[in-house]
């Protein structure tokens, strides 16, 4: 571990991408994209979300200018980091067909090599999450495995909080809790400048390749500054709720949830450590080959728990009852830690503006009135 | 561990039973001539069907012979319909084997009663192979198979040999009574309940649809056999068998890796709630 650190101006940001490209590193960040900052491949620093920064509330999501060019100034960007480890759609393989069999001629592509850059706090504990789900527990996938072995990751000091965000009672943030290679803060006071600090050694190496001039003790204050920011929270998950809901899963509650719930998977889908798949298999029409795609899937849909006879989970109630307690409560039984890191965009997604913070705590106030606790 | 376990290997059909109107046995050897993986009863392999699907299905041979590859599927849907119309010569694919499985240790020295109801006789049937093979190490040896029809009894002639041994009990009931039966009717549970074996010192093993395995296990229990040694074996979505995909979810535990043998107690508080 290296502890080598410095400062990039604002001007010189590109030698970082021709750093990173010279690696043979695809840049990927965020952008400006249909009226919202998502992740999307970089060409160069332009392409950076330069003056935006998001405004997120229950359901909704816009982007707002701000005046002084800041190139993270935003929360979280849409969908996370999640597709480029588990792509969408991946094949898996595909056969030569005969009439009598078939032989595997191809696997899945070979991952690309990619960077990460502006991965925030919640975001970062989230790969770990999924680290979890797909390498060596005891199985590891080879799709993912490949990618992350690839991922040089750049994550982002946030400055501020958005309104969705609970991290800092996910432990999840706002400070960095996962390995990284390179961490990043963007300073705006006097000029416009970057903190570089390695976590590995790659990172190191990284910045030995990069006009930086020495770090002051003014530079990390301003990092310490923005993670306190950060840390001033409006949304929050109750203490609790993971024991809470795992006794409380015949709760009228659900039903009350679920009257309000489409069904319609944003939640899944925008989450950072939903890892669901189905697989599609599908032949030529000439028959001659044969394929297999992992596609992406949300235990919102009924073809989900469906099992000859009927889907397990028919009801709204028993779905919304699946992806709540699988965040919050069953995953410490499956990995030891809670699946949900804080980031609030299944908040801004749901279309009717279910808050998965509140709902807990309504959990909590039910329990509370259930058992009052002994003085 | 890597690649090759999201891979089918190519198995060719060497032989297709024709077990019931819808249940069928393939036996199978692999095209590439290597070695067939050894497997614990009670464990599941993936049957691919080319272009059209995968499936979980259970292993239903005898584990002391495990390059005879047997699976006896019922035909229900896309995939397992697929299957039913392949013939010898075809080849399948095949990933596994997979999960946990029926503890056969755990029994030393107990009773051993195996609750079946329907396709849930194919997989406990490695179980019946392996108790078979050192029969001597058991207390008594009940089989309580419930079958919809008299045609619907799976292996009816294995099940007529097992019934002519003197160191096996087989009980066999019918939901319905049809032709000449003069046997049983009524459900599984009744059996149980009928006795035979030493309750305080018992292992059950049970393997059936959901709510035939939940009445099963409270009868059991309801006799003073421990919820300890008893022993499931669950269903549930799958669309890798490694834990990937998340459809085999129940609760804190995934079906295909922890599962989809259970022991009865680490399950008793999720078995009432059908929707989880
Ligand atoms: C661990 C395990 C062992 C099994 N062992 C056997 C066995 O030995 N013999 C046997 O006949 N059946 C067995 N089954 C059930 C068998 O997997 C289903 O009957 C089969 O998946 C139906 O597929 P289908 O495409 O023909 O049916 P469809 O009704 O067309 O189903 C569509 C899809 O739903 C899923 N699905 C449907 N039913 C089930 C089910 N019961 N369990 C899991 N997924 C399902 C499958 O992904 C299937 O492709 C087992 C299931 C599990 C989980
Ligand atoms: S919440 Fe649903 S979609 Fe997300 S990981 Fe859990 S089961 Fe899968
Ligand atoms: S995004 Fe909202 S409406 Fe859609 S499934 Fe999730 S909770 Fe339900
Ligand atoms: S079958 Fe995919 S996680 Fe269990």
């Amino acid at each position: 571990m290296s502890t080598a650190s410095g400062i990039l101006s604002r001007n010189d940001l590109s030698a970082l991408f021709d750093a990173l490209a010279a690696r043979g590193l695809e840049v990927i960040g965020p952008t400006v994209s249909e009226g919202a900052i998502v992740l999307a491949p970089l060409d160069g620093p332009d392409a950076l979300p330069a003056g935006w920064t998001d405004v997120q509330a229950p359901g909704a999501y816009r982007l707002h200018p701000r005046d002084d060019g800041a190139l993270f100034g935003h929360t979280t960007p849409v969908g996370g980091w999640k597709r480029f480890l588990h792509p969408p759609t991946v094949r898996l393989f595909q056969a030569a067909t005969t009439a009598d069999g078939f032989t595997i001629t191809e696997g899945a592509p070979p991952p690309p090599r990619q960077a990460f850059l502006g991965v925030r706090a919640c975001d970062l504990t989230a790969i770990t999450r999924l680290d979890a789900v797909f390498q060596g527990n005891p199985f590891t996938d080879p799709i993912y495995a490949g990618r992350r072995a690839g991922a040089f990751i750049i994550a982002v000091t946030c400055a501020q909080a958005g309104p969705m965000c609970f991290c800092a009672s996910m432990d999840s943030g706002p400070d960095l809790r996962a390995p990284y290679d390179v961490a990043l803060t963007e300073i705006l006071e006097s000029d416009h400048r970057f903190l570089l600090e390695a976590g590995s050694a790659e990172g190191a190496a990284l910045l030995a390749d990069l006009p930086l001039t020495p770090a002051t003790d003014r530079d990390t204050a301003a990092r310490d500054r923005q993670i306190t920011q950060a840390a001033d929270q409006t949304r929050a998950l109750p203490p609790g709720t993971a024991e809470r809901l795992g006794r409380m899963l015949d709760h009228a509650h659900w039903n009350a949830v679920a009257a309000r719930c489409l069904s319609c998977g944003n939640c899944t889908m925008s989450c950072p450590t939903c890892f669901c798949a189905t697989v599609e298999d599908s032949s030529s029409l000439d028959g001659a080959t044969a394929e297999r795609h992992r596609v992406w899937d949300s235990c919102f849909s009924l073809d989900f728990s469906y099992i000859h006879g009927g889907s397990v989970r028919e009801s709204g109630a028993s779905r919304y009852r699946q992806w709540m307690t699988h965040k919050l409560s069953s995953w410490h039984d499956q990995f030891g830690t809670s699946g949900c890191v804080g980031c609030g965009r299944c908040i801004t997604w749901c279309p009717v503006g279910i808050d998965i913070t509140e709902e807990a705590a309504t959990f909590a106030a039910v329990d509370a009135a259930r058992h009052p606790v002994e003085a | 561990m890597t690649a090759d376990l999201m891979l089918p290997r190519a198995f060719r059909i060497t032989k297709v039973r024709r077990e019931l109107a819808d249940t069928f046995t393939l036996v199978l050897a692999p095209d590439d001539d290597g070695p067939v993986p050894p497997f614990q009863p009670g464990q599941f392999n993936m049957l691919y069907v080319p272009g059209v699907g995968e499936v979980p299905i259970s292993i239903s041979g005898d584990p002391a012979q495990p390059e005879t590859l047997i699976h006896t599927t019922r035909a229900v849907g896309a995939v397992t319909k697929a299957m039913w119309s392949l013939k010898a010569g075809q080849s399948i694919g095949v990933r596994g084997p997979f999960g946990s499985s029926w503890p056969v240790e755990a029994a030393l020295g107990d009773d051993v009663v195996i609750v079946a109801g329907g396709i849930g006789l194919a997989p406990l049937r490695p179980l019946i192979h392996a108790v078979m093979a050192r029969r001597a190490e058991f207390g008594k040896v009940l089989i309580l198979y419930g079958a919809r029809t008299p045609d619907d009894i799976l292996f009816d002639k294995q099940v007529r040999d097992w019934r002519g041994r003197f160191d096996l009990s087989v009980h066999v009931t019918v939901d319905r009574a049809t032709g000449t039966w003069s046997g049983n009717v009524g459900v599984v549970t009744k059996l149980i309940k009928r006795g035979g074996f030493d309750p305080h010192h018992t292992t059950a093993y049970v393997c059936g649809p959901e709510v035939m395995m939940r009445y099963a296990a409270d009868a059991l229990v309801a006799k003073g056999v421990a919820s300890t040694n008893i022993w499931l074996s669950m269903e549930r979505n799958m669309k890798c068998a490694i834990g990937f995909c998340g459809h085999c979810q129940w609760g804190g535990r995934f079906v295909c890796k922890d599962g989809p043998v259970f022991n009865h107690a680490a399950v008793a508080d999720l078995l009432p709630l059908t929707d989880f």
